[in-house]
């Protein structure tokens, strides 16, 4: 369980004469490269005020664009995966430190995102005075804090779940903290790794749409990339504009899945921790053309030579130590150190309070709440909704083995597909029909967040063993029974999953579809989601914070009070097997 | 005892079942049960005995209408049975339990799906769960309870809708052995007092002594595709008790009928027509040379039943070991004895190189599998072929599943003879030569 082992570096595989494989291989790094080059001299673009740039919806330019936008989503992974690595080792490390770390992530992966953008915008730009690539890196982080907290959790919880022994054999043989990284750790968290990546880049695209393009101080910052185009051409009202960005996103959220999570999930199944082989392995055509070159196992033995020269380096910097980590009690320390945090957090938020206090009337205070609680009815419609229309269908599509084999990977695509994009197609017909945003916002939001209770619901369904399902027909177990006694409290747990995640979808979507507009035609709903949209176009700092700070108290609160029993329940009643 | 009057009544029967499965992919199908006849009359127990792949259970389900079978017919008091029938009842091997029910909760289960009112409902699970042994665990979840208090609630649901059957599929085999004895006692103790409202019980089981201290009447069962070999009246006086010399002499010899190759015209009845790929006993090699080094100290001849008590193991681990040596004609079986051959005597004595040059010859001179996978790698300029090469082929003599299993197992008789190997990050089998060993 090598990770390094990736790639066959074995004699037999690298003794074969030069392929097919190979030079498929081959050309496609050289092309890699030289889009890499291509794409990232647009980076360093020089932004000079008062000469903003611009986009130009010929469907030739797409291409560019769409790889613009791909270049940015995986960087964000990558700096995501840096994050994850560096934080979630240290919160599993360390006592002191996961005791700041953890709720402090908690609380992040609770905050709508996109409240944040216009801020994280203005402190990029500040960064780089005169360049495209502040805007770039706003861009980039508000991808990355989209799907960074999941990874983070996921394998700190690898971490702390760590196998005993393998972790003791690890010690007493004194290897570097690095060699336990990259021999145990790193295995060890793979499989929730890849899959949580690809869960969490899935949910990036909506954030890549919404960041690319984004009014701040009534100035229309455009990136090139997709997301930016379809902004433009919903502007510009150019339809077949609108269908061809549409094209490019399902392209690209099918070339991501076959050519790199695929693979990468077929891969990570050698980092099972049992020891047998599953009946079902997950198979992946570029995996097994990768596996089969032999220019992939010169790669391997770069990086073996890498992973060398870096344990050379730790192991003089930081020396093995084979004394397993200290987990003392509390010490004076902790408490100092505790309560210097608390004084820092609550000083910040006597700032922030005063910051809006000046800003807004108080009386507005009591608006916005009342504005969240509007919102709140939307997203509690939504999750109720798509929960209702879309279990049964998701049971009965996880009860048929045959039907679900190829629905699910059809619904993770659809999931992923940034709901954001759809928005002015639904935009036009409101207009058409004159509908109101009031309602139709709830079902703007519903586009994408509709998808994680369907896919759970199949999830769970298809989790129902066998057994039980005999048990029930044998009984004669029917109809609206058979509902209430096997598969709702069967479906239970992942429902609660899908329903988290939808409910987190939706406040986040409520930024971008309270708000929309088709050419110079506006649609407005009254909510907290529009507020934050109109603070931010507007500049105004102290109801921008205001927004966002009540909208996060409203996920937090939510969150606590009704999910978090939920998953208690979930996890200590409705848990098969 | 009006037993002898109403032994004639047959309750449950079927008549020229056959089950087959369609391969996906490549088309084609995979026949897991041919032309099976079977009779459950009233007042008998009767164990359907079988390694496990015999599709024993498969025959179960499809006697209790939860699957349909490809051929023929399954009655039920005369009645063709279409679906789960009100008059049988199962007990699952796992025990199927809804961990968010408490045990009264799971028990009145079937009573509630008959639509008997809360509280006639009530009071029949609350009287089952008092016969079963299961007073004061009513408010209890499963996850609360031991394995065997868990199958007694599976028993119980049985037995509160009255069935007239009741069928068990391996009741006993999740269950630690001692759990195991006393369940089983008690059962027979409510079932012999006719404390229970059943009028037959079918179990599969692979546990021989099982079969013989419980039925009345046991049916071997042979795999690939699965069909009875032999019926057998268990004629002793009950109750019964291990330590019995005369059930140990029936176990002794339904260890033979289980063991004893099939006849030609068996095999050619059942093979119906293909070539024949002898499939191989899922048997570690390492298991299998410690039995070979056991029989050795033991002079070279044991009793097959005696050495699977010593051994404490079941009937499941213990066949595929002897099938296996047997098969490299290591030892022979005779009756129900194991019996070193000259060529397990040399084996036994050899050191641990020379055991594995023995076992290479043995395996190209005697399995069909290995030869066949080593020739078709030899055929290949690179000597390598992708495992999906293979689980092709096999698929054409073994289920999806079998075949996996099968070629899991020539793998790991090959690795140890050093004939072939397989690499897992390209799934591929190779061919071992000696330039391919660094040493």
């Amino acid at each position: 369980m090598h990770l390094i082992g990736v790639i066959p570096k074995r004699a037999s595989s690298l003794r074969r004469s030069f392929g097919w494989p190979d030079l498929v291989v081959l050309l496609a790094l050289v092309g890699l490269l030289a889009t890499l080059a291509w794409l990232g001299h647009g980076l360093w673009v020089p932004l000079r005020p008062g000469a903003l740039p611009t986009l130009d919806l010929s469907p030739w330019n797409l291409p560019y664009y769409a790889g613009r936008s791909l270049l940015r989503m995986f960087i964000a992974l990558g700096a995501s995966l840096l994050f994850t690595f560096v934080v979630a080792s240290w919160a599993a490390k360390s006592r002191r430190a996961a005791r700041v770390i953890l709720p402090a992530l908690d609380i992040l992966q609770s905050v709508p995102v996109l409240g944040f953008l216009s801020a994280t915008v203005t402190f990029f730009m500040g960064l780089f005075p005169g360049r495209l690539l502040g805007l770039e890196l706003a861009s980039i982080f508000a991808i990355f804090t989209g799907q960074v907290w999941n990874l983070t959790f996921a394998f700190y919880h690898s971490l702390v779940t760590l196998p005993h022994e393998q972790a003791e054999a690890l010690r007493l043989y004194r290897l570097s903290g690095w060699r336990q990284f990259t021999h145990l750790e790193l295995p060890a968290g793979m499989i929730p790794l890849v899959w949580n990546g690809m869960m969490s880049f899935g949910g990036g695209w909506f954030f890549l749409a919404a960041s690319e393009a984004i009014t701040v101080l009534n100035q229309e910052l455009l990136l090139p990339g997709v997301g930016s185009y379809m902004a433009v051409a919903a502007k510009a009202r150019e339809v077949s504009a609108l269908m061809w960005a549409l094209a490019w996103m399902a392209l690209m959220i099918l070339l991501v899945d076959r050519g790199f999570w695929r693979p990468l999930v077929a891969w990570s199944e050698k980092f099972k921790l049992e020891d047998s082989r599953p009946a079902e392995v997950p198979h992946s055509g570029v995996l097994r053309i990768l596996q089969r070159s032999r220019v992939v196992g010169w790669l391997g033995v770069w990086f073996g030579r890498a992973d060398e020269a870096v344990d050379h380096l730790w192991q003089r910097w930081l020396p093995a130590q084979s004394a397993p980590a200290k987990w003392g009690r509390e010490t004076t320390l902790d408490r100092i150190l505790a309560v210097a945090l608390w004084g820092v957090l609550g000083l910040l938020a006597v700032r922030g309070v005063a910051f809006v206090a000046a800003g807004v009337p108080w009386i507005e205070g009591v608006r916005v709440v009342g504005l969240g609680a509007l919102t709140f009815l939307r997203v509690a419609v939504v999750v109720v909704l798509s929960a209702a229309i879309w279990t049964p269908v998701g049971v009965w599509i996880g009860l048929t083995p045959r039907v679900a084999h190829v629905a699910q990977p059809v619904v993770q695509i659809l999931a992923s597909f940034p709901a954001n994009f759809l928005f002015p197609f639904v935009t036009i017909v409101f207009l058409r029909y004159h509908l109101s945003l009031q309602w139709g916002g709830a079902l703007l939001m519903a586009l994408g967040a509709q998808w994680y209770l369907l896919f759970n619901a199949i999830a769970g369904a298809s989790a129902i063993p066998n057994d039980l399902r005999e048990m029930a027909r044998d009984l004669g177990l029917r109809g609206l029974l058979r509902w209430r006694v096997l598969i709702l409290p069967g479906i239970f747990p992942a429902w609660v999953t899908g329903g988290l995640t939808a409910a987190g979808g939706a406040w986040n979507a409520s930024i971008v579809a309270e708000v929309v507009s088709w050419g110079d035609a506006k649609l407005t709903a009254t909510g907290l989601g529009a507020y934050i949209t109109q603070a931010t176009t507007a500049g105004d700092w102290p109801r921008i914070v205001l927004g966002v700070a009540v909208m996060s108290a409203y996920v937090v609160t939510l969150n606590r009070l009704a999910w978090r029993p939920l998953e208690r329940l979930a996890e200590s009643r409705f848990t098969l097997g | 005892m009006e037993k002898t009057v109403t032994q004639t009544k047959v309750l449950l029967e079927a008549a020229q079942v056959s089950k087959r499965f369609p391969l996906p992919e490549k088309g084609g199908e995979y026949t897991v049960l041919h032309a099976v006849d079977l009779t459950l009359c009233e007042g008998e127990i009767v164990a359907l005995l079988g390694k496990s792949g015999s599709g024993k259970s498969t025959l179960l389900r499809i006697l209790a209408g939860l699957v349909q079978p490809t051929q023929g017919e399954v009655r039920y008091c005369g009645r063709p049975v279409m679906g789960p029938c009100g008059g049988v009842a199962m007990v699952f091997q796992s025990f199927a339990l809804l961990p968010w029910l408490d045990v009264l909760g799971n028990v009145e289960l079937g009573l509630k799906a008959r639509g008997v009112p809360p509280e006639v409902r009530r009071e029949k699970a609350l009287q089952m769960i008092d016969l079963i042994g299961l007073d004061g665990f009513e408010s209890a979840y499963p996850r609360e309870l031991s394995g065997g208090m868990r199958q007694r609630v599976g028993v119980a649901r049985a037995l509160a809708v009255e069935p007239d059957v009741l069928l068990m599929d391996e009741p006993f085999s999740a269950l630690d052995v001692l759990t195991a004895d006393s369940l089983r006692g008690e059962l027979m103790e409510l079932w012999l007092a006719r404390k229970i409202p059943i009028r037959a019980i079918l179990l599969v089981t692979h546990n021989i002594e099982e079969a013989v201290l419980l039925a009345d009447r046991v049916l071997i069962f042979g795999a690939n595709p699965g069909h009875v070999r032999a019926e057998a009246a268990v004629e002793l006086p009950r109750p019964r008790a291990h330590d019995q010399a005369d059930v140990q002499a029936l176990v002794d010899r339904f260890y033979h009928l289980m063991t004893k190759p099939e006849t030609p015209d068996e095999a050619q009845r059942v093979s119906m027509g293909r070539p024949a790929l002898a499939p191989l006993p899922h048997a570690r090699v390492g298991a299998m040379v410690g039995l070979i080094e056991l029989l050795a100290d033991r002079g070279g001849r044991e009793d097959l039943h005696r050495l699977a008590d010593d051994l404490q193991f079941e009937v499941d681990d213990l066949l595929p070991l002897v099938d296996g040596a047997a098969l490299l004609g290591l030892v022979a079986v005779e009756h129900a004895d194991v019996i070193l051959t000259s060529e397990g005597e040399a084996f036994a004595k050899a050191t641990i190189l020379e055991r594995k040059e023995r076992f290479r010859r043995l395996l190209m001179e005697r399995s069909t599998m290995v030869t066949r996978i080593h020739t078709c790698l030899e055929g290949k300029k690179n000597h390598r072929l992708p495992e999906a090469f293979f689980l092709d082929l096999l698929e054409k003599h073994f289920s999806r599943e079998e075949a996996r299993r099968q070629l899991e197992t020539a793998i790991q008789w090959g690795r140890y003879a050093e004939l072939f190997g397989f690499e897992d990050d390209t799934d591929e089998l190779f061919l071992e030569t000696s330039e391919l060993h660094p040493v």
